[in-house]
């Protein structure tokens, strides 16, 4: 009897806590992420499993239109150049579909990723199968997620830095700081941050 | 005339507003679009008046929140001389103020009150506006002196009047 008042209490702690997490459905830091196939610019299909040596990635879902997005090309080709070599390689998924947003086709995908000379695969969610199951919700939207023995384990989730507009005037740089914290084996302080940013087009 | 209109913004400024200063004033043609930050901002979300504010958040490059506008700019129409206010809270960037917000105000002839909220910190404020909030646009706050809630989701017209309907009682 003893035991079945805990099992009941534990019950309803959990659906407290379930109640209370309003947060949307898709992996939470914590989690370990399914791998993915996703055909990238250069017409080729790019993997996780494309990058064995790799201690993580930064995936980072964005896209050609939004301007929050234009506004981070710049700053995620450079988190690209800082990372790479130190095995954190950037991915960047365009979640939209090109029928809701046109200017976010494949074509134009790689349009932009020539304009801007890319150092990174830009990948397309044709179909968008994934990223709902990582739950991004606008773009820019980024993951860090670090390799273990287990599988690829999500780190961070959130915005790359605290200014959108001048990235001369950024006090506090959450994709990298997570990504040091990594690579130092430490622990990532702050692992959640929100932003503004463009919902994801899909059809109606 | 321009003056006239001037004027009347001046005087619904002092009015309603008057508890807080914007970071600046930009101005083009017969439009004067204050700018705050999260703080500047915060006085204009709360109320010791009798009045019901609808506070839209939008922004011009999205494109639910401008399928949704003109559901809310009827809402206004139907709702004039009321208690019930309407805010459009920008979040165009400040430097799209001139080129992109004020034109599109102009030829849709949009005289709502417009401000933008121009504040970088965004994982500091968000949580402020409504802890649930993720962040996504277009998001309404709709608050009287003594209730408020907060819709991160589009609107009708039906749905916008018969939640405003709450607020009147």
């Amino acid at each position: 009897m003893k035991k079945l008042t805990l099992l009941f209490a534990l019950l309803c702690f959990f659906t407290i806590i379930k109640a209370q997490n309003t947060t949307p459905t898709g992996y939470q830091v914590g989690d370990y992420i399914e791998d993915f196939s996703l055909k990238n610019v250069d017409g080729r299909l790019v993997s996780l499993s494309t990058f064995p040596e790799s201690f993580g990635f930064i995936i980072i879902f964005t896209c050609n239109h939004c301007p929050y997005s234009i506004a981070y090309e710049d700053r995620i080709i450079a988190l690209n150049n800082k990372y790479n070599s130190l095995g954190y390689p950037v991915i960047a998924i365009n979640p939209n579909d090109p029928q809701v947003q046109p200017g976010d086709s494949y074509e134009k995908m790689q349009e932009r990723h020539k304009e801007k000379a890319f150092n990174f695969p830009y990948l397309f969610d044709d179909g968008q199968k994934v990223f709902p199951k990582f739950g991004a919700q606008r773009t820019p939207h980024v993951y860090v997620v670090r390799r273990n023995p287990k599988g690829m384990v999500v780190e961070y989730i959130g915005a790359i830095d605290d200014n959108y507009e001048d990235a001369s005037a950024v006090k506090k740089r959450y994709v990298e700081n997570a990504v040091d914290a990594l690579i130092a084996g430490n622990k990532v302080e702050v692992n959640y941050t929100k932003a503004i940013g463009c919902s994801i087009k899909v059809k109606k | 005339m321009k003056y006239v209109f001037i004027l009347l913004i001046g005087l619904f400024s002092t009015s309603v507003w008057a508890q807080t200063k914007a970071d600046t004033l930009i101005q083009s043609g017969t439009y004067a679009i204050p700018v705050y930050n999260f703080d500047g901002l915060q006085p204009l979300l709360q109320t010791n008046s009798d009045s019901v504010f609808v506070i839209n958040l939008w922004a011009t490059w999205c494109v639910p929140c401008v399928e949704e506008l003109p559901e809310f700019i009827r809402f206004e129409q139907d709702y004039l001389n009321t208690k019930v206010k309407l805010i459009l809270v920008s979040l165009d960037m400040q430097s799209k103020i001139t080129y992109a917000l004020i034109p599109f105000l102009q030829s849709r002839k949009i005289t709502t009150k417009t401000v933008v909220l121009s504040d970088p910190d965004m994982n500091r404020w968000i949580p402020l506006m409504d802890k649930n909030w993720e962040g996504t646009i277009p998001a309404t706050l709709i608050y009287s002196k003594n209730k408020r809630q907060f819709y991160p989701h589009p609107f009708t017209y039906e749905e916008l009047v018969s939640e405003v309907k709450n607020f009147l009682n």
